[in-house]
């Protein structure tokens, strides 16, 4: 089809699925829609964004979502950034019907982003303030040579998800604990930057605890947000770098929100294309297209749940559940019925895939869709849980902090010489000792002092250690 | 636009090229990683005993993104049946790992491999790049030559896509500045400049190479499997550095005969061990087909060691005779789990000639210095520049 005519053909598709999505109650930002090649979107998809900086890791990403593109094992129709006006890049070459359910499927993704309680704090203008970065990121570059930058966000990378995502209730506690551990810090000396008459205006407060006071473990409360700890402690980093710590941390607390809603999100966004869709008048050809490609995207697997499916099933599961709620929920719960849609949009603006699951994930959901828990035994992984709700919060678990370990600073000045001691908090599951060894030396690289992990292994507390050229273990 | 609010736009994304750049990048390292490791992957037994594959997979470690993450295989996972799920049953099995694989850190449990696709000659160029056949020399008869493009004229007329731009841009200035004029002009067709080419024949120096390999009952599965790892990366190598380089494959235990290249590599046989029929059968072949005066030859021999004993004085005869004809004659002695008092080796060393090389490997990461020490290039004389 000649662009221009297709063009129109969109625009004109895009103005009935909006007013549908309006109409259904959708409620999202302004829209920007963009039409790109397969390597653009590729590339979009690796970096997450049309614009960051330069990394071998996204041309590692890149090259492998490319590569299966070119074989046509798997394809992106379209990707969404939470951004208002929201940017939506749509795949060259898909075809009217494809856009119109990837459209549909968008605007879902888009009132998500909007309406969600964990995307409140998010930085709607991320798109520039990446550019932006990624720019000063390429003047490092040829200020201090690449091979020093690189290496560096090497290091920074390595523990980029250790953030504190919740950075609005975090606040009071730091507060009283900054105030605390001032006695500690005073004596770490901060290099010059263009920023410290910021920090003389904690001056005052300082100067009013009795600075005698016996000296005190730093941080006063364990601090699990690594990433900003090691931004301000950090002693001897020079400004690009403590940049680049900054911009690593903003970056993952713009991403954060959508890995903890990433089976709500999927299950929205496909919840309101199969809504929007039934209503447009599809002809039969049409129909036939549209369930195939319905059918991929739900399509399930035996060793990971797919979020689309579950997701989506859950939202039509609680949808069903109000409108027509049993004689006991009528009963227990005073459930009137006719709730479902009301419910829905609610469950969407306070949820997290981990309070989503826990609430709403039922024992004939776990039934029906027949999810279960597997395990490696062997040279075989084999299901070892069928139960309902062993398996709910199995799921559960496995999203905890985003299924990262959640590790937390104990003392910045361990063995009274700056060095960093951290620990894993140990829930049942053991780190990969493997590469706890070839991240510590990452953590020495930003810190500049020896590196220790307690965690436990075999039930027993252990210690990893790195002093700048070797790797150590103890048992404690 | 039609009122509502969105936008619907198509740019031209072709000057975009951040993922293309940073892929490039990746690719860097992935080939530095694989030239750090080299030792190790040149003895790989997926390599080596690959079935005709062109892309092989080569694992690295460096290349992973390290951050603190859980044990993979101690974790539950949540999957989906298809209605009939039941406890016990198998989500799926990991393939066994192949016997015979080394002590290498793939073994350890929960450990992966990012494993980066390359060929064979990507593979064996990185491996030879600092070498060639030494002592080469132009010899009478250039059995073969290549034919090579090279673009070697300027032309004022020419297909568009071989226009010469900054002779273009110079005829611009040139013909603007005889005005008395700065600057660059609008260029016009007599201002173009295009490369043109010519057909040219490369002759290159012939070469023959003696592989020679012990394959008595002595050389055992590990012994055959370094001799052939090193004959592995020398065919490679040869074939993808120089278009005309002959070899034959000579297998021997108390006799020696010419083989093919599969059958050298695969057949095994038993029985004692007389080296010098091997360097016998050398000899006559040189004799027969490969004139020293028109080719440069080089004899590889591979054994454990275990040679007759009555036979070494022969052997060290027929290597001095060798040397005559030969560039060099490298002995490479497999040190396998026995231990001999007298081996071939010990008896070598009393040869001294620059042109005889021997060494002893020990375990499979003895096989990269082993051609890195025969392929070296002589200093005063450097392989492949003298091939033009």
């Amino acid at each position: 089809m000649d662009p221009k005519e297709e063009l129109m053909l969109l625009e004109d598709s895009l103005d009935r699925i909006t007013e549908k999505a309006k109409e259904l109650g959708l409620d999202f930002y302004d829209m920007f829609f963009e039409i790109c090649p397969a390597d653009i979107l590729y590339t979009f998809g690796a970096y997450g964004m049309p614009t960051r900086f330069s990394h071998w890791s996204f041309g590692k990403a890149y090259h492998r979502m490319k590569t299966q593109y070119d074989y046509n094992l798997s394809r992106i129709y379209e990707m969404v950034i939470n951004s208002n006006p929201c940017y939506a890049f749509l795949l060259e070459g898909n075809s009217i019907i494809q856009n119109k359910l990837v459209i549909a499927h968008v605007l879902g993704h888009c009132d998500f982003f909007k309406n969600n309680a964990y995307f409140k704090n998010t930085s709607r203008g991320m798109v520039e303030s990446m550019a932006a970065a990624a720019e000063r990121f390429r003047e490092y570059e040829f200020k201090y040579g690449r091979p020093k930058v690189e290496s560096f966000i090497d290091a920074a990378i390595a523990i980029s998800e250790h953030i504190e995502p919740r950075v609005m209730i975090k606040k009071k506690n730091e507060k009283e604990g900054r105030r605390q551990g001032r006695k500690e810090s005073c004596r770490i000396e901060r290099s010059p930057s263009p920023y410290d008459d910021l920090w003389d205006l904690e001056k005052g407060q300082e100067c009013q605890e009795d600075c005698s006071e016996k000296e005190k473990i730093f941080p006063p409360e364990p601090e699990k947000d690594l990433m900003l700890f090691i931004e301000q402690n950090s002693r001897d980093l020079d400004d690009w770098q403590r940049d680049i710590i900054s911009v690593l941390r903003q970056e993952m607390l713009f991403f954060w929100p959508q890995m903890e809603t990433k089976i709500m999100n999927e299950g929205w966004a496909s919840y309101w294309h199969l809504r929007i869709m039934r209503d447009l008048d599809l002809d039969e050809s049409e129909t036939l297209e549209f369930a195939k490609m319905h059918s991929g995207i739900i399509q399930t697997s035996r060793t990971r749940i797919n979020p689309y499916t579950l997701g989506l099933k859950i939202f039509e599961d609680i949808e069903k559940r109000w409108d027509n709620p049993t004689p006991e929920e009528k009963e227990k719960y005073g459930r009137p019925g006719g709730e479902g849609k009301q419910k829905i949009f609610e469950v969407r603006a306070t949820e997290n895939d981990i309070s989503f699951i826990r609430n709403y994930l039922t024992r004939e959901l776990v039934e029906e869709l027949d999810l279960y828990l597997y395990k490696k035994v062997g040279n075989e992984w084999k299901i070892v849980d069928k139960e309902w709700q062993t398996v709910r919060d199995g799921i559960v678990t496995s999203l905890k902090n985003c299924g990262y370990p959640y590790i937390t600073v104990q003392n910045a000045d361990y063995n009274k010489h700056g060095e960093l001691y951290l620990k894993h908090h140990y829930e049942g599951i053991e780190l990969d000792v493997y590469y706890v060894e070839k991240t510590i030396p990452h953590l020495y690289t930003l810190w500049g002092r020896p590196i220790h992990l307690e965690t436990t292994l075999d039930n027993k507390r252990i210690l990893f250690s790195y002093d700048g050229e070797k790797n150590n273990k103890k048992f404690l | 636009m039609s009122g509502t609010n969105f936008i619907i736009s198509r740019e031209d994304w072709s000057l975009h090229r951040k993922g293309e750049i940073d892929r490039e990048r990746h690719r860097e390292k992935v080939r530095e990683a694989i030239k750090k490791n080299l030792a190790d992957i040149v003895s790989e037994e997926s390599i080596i005993m690959h079935d005709g594959r062109k892309i092989i997979k080569v694992p690295i470690r460096s290349l992973d993104e390290f951050h603190f993450r859980f044990d993979y295989g101690k974790q539950k996972h949540g999957g989906q049946g298809d209605g009939s799920s039941k406890k016990g049953d198998v989500v799926y099995t990991e393939p066994q790992k192949g016997p015979g694989k080394g002590k290498g850190a793939g073994e350890e449990p929960g450990v992966d491999y990012y494993e980066a696709d390359v060929t064979i000659d990507e593979l064996a160029a990185m491996i030879f790049e600092d070498l060639g056949l030494p002592n080469l020399e132009q010899k009478k008869k250039p059995e073969i030559a290549s034919e090579s493009v090279e673009y070697n004229d300027v032309r004022k007329k020419g297909i568009a896509s071989n226009i010469d731009r900054k002779r273009t841009i110079k005829e611009a200035i040139k013909r603007n500045a005889l005005k008395g004029e700065r600057g660059l002009p609008k260029i016009t067709p007599e201002d173009l400049r295009f490369k043109t080419w010519d057909l040219t024949y490369k002759f290159e120096s012939n070469a023959v190479v003696l592989a020679m390999m012990d394959t008595s009952g002595s050389m055992g599965p590990f012994e055959k499997y370094i001799a052939r790892s090193f004959f592995f990366w020398m065919v490679r190598f040869l074939r993808t550095k120089y278009n005309n380089v002959q070899i034959v494959f000579l297998a021997h235990h108390t006799e020696a005969k010419e083989t093919t290249e599969e059958e050298f590599f695969t057949k095994g046989t038993s029985g004692g061990t007389r080296c010098s029929s091997v360097y016998k059968l050398a000899l006559e072949i040189i004799e027969k087909r490969y004139s020293p005066q028109d080719y440069n030859i080089y004899a590889f021999h591979f054994s454990d060691g275990d040679n007759l004993v009555s036979d070494n004085d022969k052997c060290i005869r027929l290597i001095k005779e060798l040397l005559e004809v030969c560039n060099l004659v490298g002995y490479g002695e497999i040190e396998g789990s026995y231990y001999y008092t007298s081996t071939l080796k010990t008896t070598y060393k009393r040869i001294n000639n620059p042109n005889f090389t021997w060494v002893s490997i020990k375990d499979k990461s003895g096989v990269y210095p082993a051609l890195k020490k025969f392929f070296s290039q002589a200093p005063d004389q450097s392989g492949s520049s003298n091939l033009s």
